[in-house]
């Protein structure tokens, strides 16, 4: 959203290697590419957050000793960048046609100083806000699939921010239905 | 046991009780070891030994003196390091750092600054001339599960063992000229504590997972509190949704969790300060 861009790249089911396959589901791979520089520690842990996502959703039994690649490539950052990235991933699953068992969306969330809640935060707010949470939520029963925060708060501002978080979620996914239906109905 | 796993385990889930004999909401024996005395790194400047269980963590802190970086003059620096060494457990093997000591590494980076543990002007000597560079080096030596639990109470634990030494920039020749005999122990702001959950089958939620019943998990929650009750990080890498209310139950137990842990630390520490 905004101005942060993400390009994701989806390859699979593809054949594993012997060394990566595993017996009963599909191998899930996922690189972060960031825009400058070799990828490094942040990206390691952002890569690990994105692939359990993932294997939450994707129906790997179907699949079993393939691989399925995802790859990442920021754009550009102004803010928001792991939900950009869990959206970019969402929709190639999409997009491949990849039995998943849910959709997910990420949403962030900035607490400001003066304690109002700001959805969907630029690189400036984000540096301003006391804390700033990343969630994954699913599309069945808004539930949380992953969660992430920078900065520390009390419990009640997270549960609000959560809250809001879950609303949110209802205008992605339904960006994601007309995003879908565009597509499909050339 | 070893044929149907998932079976076994889910037996005695249903009674409410875990094959080691643990509660559901119970934590394994903790026992922490800090200091040059009781601890194995003489050449650290810190360092803590904590068992949790089985899952052994070592953490010794070394403090080198650096610049500070041009566009933060008055701060110093931490780098944390988890690393996962191929003796811990068979799936690790030797070479560059896998991706789970790397997200280790991002993790513990993380709660120092969410939870402002060490404020970086702390470290700071003079500004813009010279700061204190503390490399935390945290090896995991035997890998039983809940790997992120012991390392943030094993840098916990050896941060508040560091002594350094006064620096003072002599005036003339504009050296640092380090003291050693006077030391002065590190500022420590917040104890942060993390809580680790194991999520099965969407619903049930057990603390403290072993390594067996990490990899069974269909997911894992990482809460981690500080002494007022605020949260520092949740870390809930994918894995089976929960919904807010079974969130909420986590963040509670890991407060309960807190004052344990803090009860144990103060204790060990003041054994070990009689002089």
């Amino acid at each position: 959203p905004g101005d942060t861009s993400v390009l994701a790249g989806l390859y699979g089911p593809a054949e594993a290697k012997v060394s990566k396959e595993l017996p009963d589901r599909a191998a899930l791979e996922v690189l972060l590419r960031p825009k400058v520089g070799l990828p490094g520690v942040l990206e390691r842990s952002r890569e690990q957050l994105l692939r359990q996502t993932c294997e939450a959703v994707v129906l790997g039994m179907l699949h079993p000793r393939t691989a399925i690649t995802l790859v990442l490539q920021v754009l550009s950052d102004a803010g928001s960048l792991l939900s950009c990235c869990l959206n970019a991933a969402c929709m190639a699953l999409l997009d491949a046609g990849l039995p998943l068992a849910a959709l997910f969306c990420g949403v962030t969330c900035a607490l400001q100083p003066d304690g109002t809640i700001l959805l969907d935060p630029t690189a400036r707010q984000e540096q301003e806000a006391r804390a700033i949470f990343t969630f994954a939520i699913a599309s069945s029963e808004r539930k949380v699939l992953m969660t992430n925060t920078k900065g520390s708060c009390s419990v009640e501002e997270m549960q609000q921010c959560l809250a809001a978080a879950q609303c949110a979620a209802n205008t992605i996914f339904q960006f994601y239905r007309d995003s879908v239906r565009r597509r499909y109905s050339k | 046991r070893t044929v149907e796993p998932l079976e076994y385990y889910r037996r005695f889930l249903k009674e409410n009780c875990r094959p080691d004999g643990r509660e559901l909401g119970e934590f394994r024996t903790t026992t922490v070891n800090i200091g040059k005395c009781l601890c194995s790194i003489t050449t650290a400047d810190g360092s803590a030994l904590v068992k949790l269980g089985n899952t052994t963590v070592i953490c010794g802190v070394k403090a080198e003196l650096a610049a500070p970086a041009a566009d933060s003059a008055n701060k110093g620096y931490i780098v944390p390091n988890v690393e996962l060494p191929s003796l811990c457990a068979e799936r690790f093997r030797s070479g560059p750092p896998g991706e789970e000591a790397q997200a280790a590494s991002q993790f513990i980076a993380d709660v120092i600054e969410n939870s402002q543990m060490i404020v970086k002007e702390d470290l700071c000597i003079a500004s813009g001339k010279l700061a204190w560079v503390l490399y935390c080096d945290i090896i995991c030596l035997d890998y039983d599960g809940n790997l992120l639990d012991a390392s943030v109470f094993a840098l916990l634990a050896a941060l508040k063992n560091v002594q350094l030494p006064s620096v003072t920039i002599n005036e003339e020749t504009g050296l640092s000229e380090v003291n050693l005999k006077q030391k002065n122990p590190l500022i420590i702001r917040k104890h942060p504590v993390a809580t680790s959950f194991a999520v099965f089958d969407d619903t049930l939620l057990i603390v403290d997972p072993t390594a067996e019943e990490e990899d069974l998990a269909t997911g894992t929650v990482t809460i981690v509190t500080d002494e007022e009750g605020r949260l520092c990080s949740v870390h809930k890498p994918g894995g089976s949704p929960l919904t807010g209310a079974k969130l909420q139950d986590c963040i509670t137990r890991a407060i309960t969790r807190h004052k344990e842990v803090k009860k144990l630390i103060d204790k060990v520490i003041k054994s070990i300060t009689p002089k």
